[in-house]
């Protein structure tokens, strides 16, 4: 797999505390990468760290291969979780002077940006002040202002947080599209339900250190236990509960349904549940059966949990 | 366009676009001239009312050579009368005051009790001169009595002043050097005010910086010390144009003024010229000759280099540690507690010019606080018109550029830790720490 970011053994200390403590990702090319963590754990440190904002105590990040330079921030799009404008400058003329300040030509960033103004259909904010516009259309234009350049690396961070539902939506089209137009995004969020819906890989910090990383597909296989939910509608649920209690691993279940059935988790020793439905079939009628697959936000508190 | 012009330019547009900004650029010239032009009038206004005054003379002292009626004061003599009379007179006739002199034996008698009434107290100039007339008149009396011929005193009346010059052979006098101090004092204060207004300016806008967020966003695309600069850059261009537009606006109003009331500008200097005319209007024109000719004699290249050289590193030392406390501060009131440090050089260097270079340009108090690179951009600035000697130039600037690029590291160093801190009113023994970050 080709990766466009990695960080290399990054170490990162304040006075005596240590806010990153050797830490290595690699995000893939063209992926959504989520970055996630406890409150605290260093991920500000980490995109900081990427930006050049900070440099690391020892450690390297690498982009596309090569040993990070100053001049690669025009190839990187921040949006930091703490975020905002000057209040007193047109937002038209706002938005060219950051895209130039990242290299881009005041022509092509005036293009770039009655295009995303048409896009979002704000043409008439371009004059507007800043303090003018409400919370939700400034998180708008900072989220133009981020991407004005065409940058390959794209780092949100709680990219949602002050949108409403039906922005929110909007955004994450965009982010999606640009993920397929090549760009590559990084998402530090504690949101899990958009990590499920977005990320491809996920990266876990907890207190300075990295204890999770890969794909997130392979890490739910990893993290999954044999366990299977179901549903078995029988005469009699207490005595089917006490017969099966003796030859499995089981513990009462909780999940919406129409009929008074028997509500089970099965733990099995392995994925491979064929004898199990041989056997739950001769004794009830099977209305439910589904393998328990870990969301993102049991893996989140599972490793944390581990970890500490 | 490289970044540091473009920040530079966002810095400058921002400022001088301000409604503020263009309200004082615009306004304090006019309030200025304004109120020169009325302390000036009303001065006028009050010395054109012409003020009668009594004269109660019981010894008959000046009736010989009687007080002379002038422009602005005419004298009444009140005879036959009561003290108590005379005063109820003047009162009903609302002269401005009530001169009385007693009948006593001894010259010296007289002279102890000689009193001048009024309804308020009196114009002292006024006073003054009125005191020295009788006096005068007094004095004549005195040498009489004593049988001295005035006439042969005022013939032994000798006038001597010293001509001042140094070894070298360049002529000063008190004169000349109160012109110097003047020249030096106006580049000082030049300098603080500048220091001050933009300083406190390249602060808030650091602040503002901090306050809207935007921050992060800017130094994920330039580097914080860029963008430093680039502020107090920016913001020294945004004070150099305000300043160049006050001094062509107060010099236009001036003239322009002067000219719509018709005053006349040499008045200005001498408002009040009422009881005694010394000719001093001939003075005025040697002074102004004299005033000249030492323009002339001071080293105005060398003056003109050292006032840009010392404005530059004063500023821009001065203006990094605004920077620097605007970035560890979230608010304009917290940055009270580290404002101490600032203005306390800044004051020394004012009041050691103030004092200590006027009574002696070159003693030891000067010449130390002209080298401190603090204070030294005023005091030397103070002292350059007197003539400093090259090598105290050299190690005077060679101090201070050290400290300029020492304190700009400093300031860079708090500034990058300081721009992305949130939330905690920070301590001395906290930015100590954040050196090390």
């Amino acid at each position: 797999m080709k990766y466009l970011l990695k960080t290399d053994n990054v170490v990162k200390k304040f006075g005596d505390f240590t806010a990153l403590n050797g830490v290595s990702i690699n995000v893939p090319i063209n992926s959504i990468f989520g970055l996630l963590g406890p409150n605290g754990a260093g991920k500000t440190t980490l995109i900081r760290i990427i930006n050049q904002i900070t440099m690391p105590d020892s450690g390297a990040v690498y982009l596309d291969g090569n040993q990070l330079q100053p001049s690669d921030i025009q190839h990187i799009g921040y949006m930091p979780e703490e975020r905002g404008l000057y209040k007193n400058m047109k937002v038209g003329e706002q938005a060219i002077y950051l895209a130039r300040l990242k290299g881009m030509s005041r022509q092509d960033a005036r293009t770039q940006l009655k295009y995303w103004f048409d896009k979002f259909d704000i043409g008439s904010w371009w004059n507007k002040k800043m303090e003018e516009l409400s919370k939700g259309q400034a998180q708008k234009i900072q989220f133009i202002i981020t991407i004005l350049h065409k940058p390959k690396l794209l780092i949100f961070d709680e990219v949602f947080s002050g949108f409403d539902p039906i922005n929110a939506n909007i955004i994450r089209d965009e982010i999606l599209y640009l993920r397929d137009e090549g760009a590559t995004v990084i998402f530090s969020t504690h949101r899990m339900e958009s990590v499920e819906e977005l990320c491809d890989h996920i990266a876990l910090i907890n207190k300075s250190n990295l204890i999770l990383e890969g794909n997130l597909i392979d890490i739910k296989k990893e993290f999954k236990t044999n366990t299977f939910q179901v549903g078995l509608v029988t005469d009699d649920n207490e005595k089917l509960y006490q017969e099966l209690t003796e030859k499995y691993a089981i513990e009462k279940a909780n999940f919406k349904s129409l009929n008074n059935e028997l509500k089970l988790n099965i733990k099995l020793d392995n994925d491979d549940s064929t004898e199990l439905i041989k056997h739950l079939n001769s004794r009830a009628l099977i209305n439910h059966f589904v393998e328990v697959i870990p969301n993102a936000s049991d893996i989140f508190i599972k490793a944390v949990k581990q970890n500490n | 366009m490289s970044k540091l012009g473009l920040i530079i330019k966002r810095e400058f547009n921002s400022k001088v676009r301000n409604k503020a900004f263009i309200i004082m650029t615009i306004a304090a010239p006019f309030i200025m001239v304004a109120m020169v032009f009325l302390i000036v009038y009303l001065t006028k206004a009050n010395d054109s009312k012409k003020k009668t005054i009594a004269v109660l003379d019981q010894y008959e002292l000046l009736k010989a050579s009687p007080l002379k009626d002038s422009k602005t004061v005419e004298y009444i003599s009140i005879n036959n009368s009561t003290v108590e009379d005379a005063k109820k007179q003047a009162e009903e006739k609302e002269y401005y005051g009530l001169l009385v002199i007693p009948k006593h034996e001894k010259i010296e008698d007289i002279a102890k009790n000689i009193h001048f009434y009024t309804k308020k107290s009196p114009n002292v100039m006024l006073v003054e001169s009125l005191e020295e007339k009788v006096e005068g008149t007094l004095r004549q009396l005195k040498f009489k009595e004593l049988g001295i011929d005035s006439e042969k005193i005022k013939l032994a009346k000798i006038n001597s002043t010293f001509n001042l010059a140094t070894y070298t052979g360049e002529k000063s006098s008190k004169f000349a050097n109160s012109v110097k101090v003047g020249f030096g004092s106006i580049a000082g204060y030049l300098l603080m005010m500048f220091i001050m207004i933009y300083g406190n300016s390249v602060m808030r806008s650091v602040i503002e910086e901090k306050t809207s967020r935007i921050i992060e966003i800017i130094i994920s695309s330039v580097k914080p010390f860029q963008l430093m600069m680039g502020k107090i850059i920016g913001n020294a261009l945004a004070g150099l144009t305000q300043f160049a537009i006050w001094g062509i606006m107060i010099v236009l109003l001036i003239f322009a003024a002067a000219a719509y009331f018709g005053i006349n500008m040499s008045e200005i200097q001498q408002p009040n010229t009422d009881v005694t005319q010394l000719g001093k209007m001939g003075d005025i024109s040697a002074k102004g000759q004299e005033f000249i000719k030492i323009i002339s004699e001071l080293p105005k290249l060398l003056m003109g280099v050292l006032f840009i050289i010392y404005f530059l590193g004063g500023y821009l030392l001065y203006s990094s540690l605004y920077a620097a406390i605007g970035a560890a501060v979230d608010n304009e009131t917290d940055s009270q507690q580290f404002m101490m440090p600032i203005m306390f050089p800044l004051m020394l260097g004012v009041y050691v010019g103030a004092f200590s270079v006027v009574n002696d340009p070159h003693g030891p108090v000067a010449t130390i606080f002209s080298m401190i690179p603090l204070t030294s951009p005023i005091v030397m600035l103070m002292r350059v018109p007197f003539g400093v000697p090259a090598w105290q130039i050299i190690v005077s600037i060679a101090l201070l550029i050290g400290t300029f690029v020492f304190t700009v590291w400093l300031a860079a160093k708090i500034y990058r830790v300081g721009i992305l801190m949130y939330g905690k009113k920070p301590t001395y023994k906290e930015l100590f720490k954040w050196l090390r970050y």
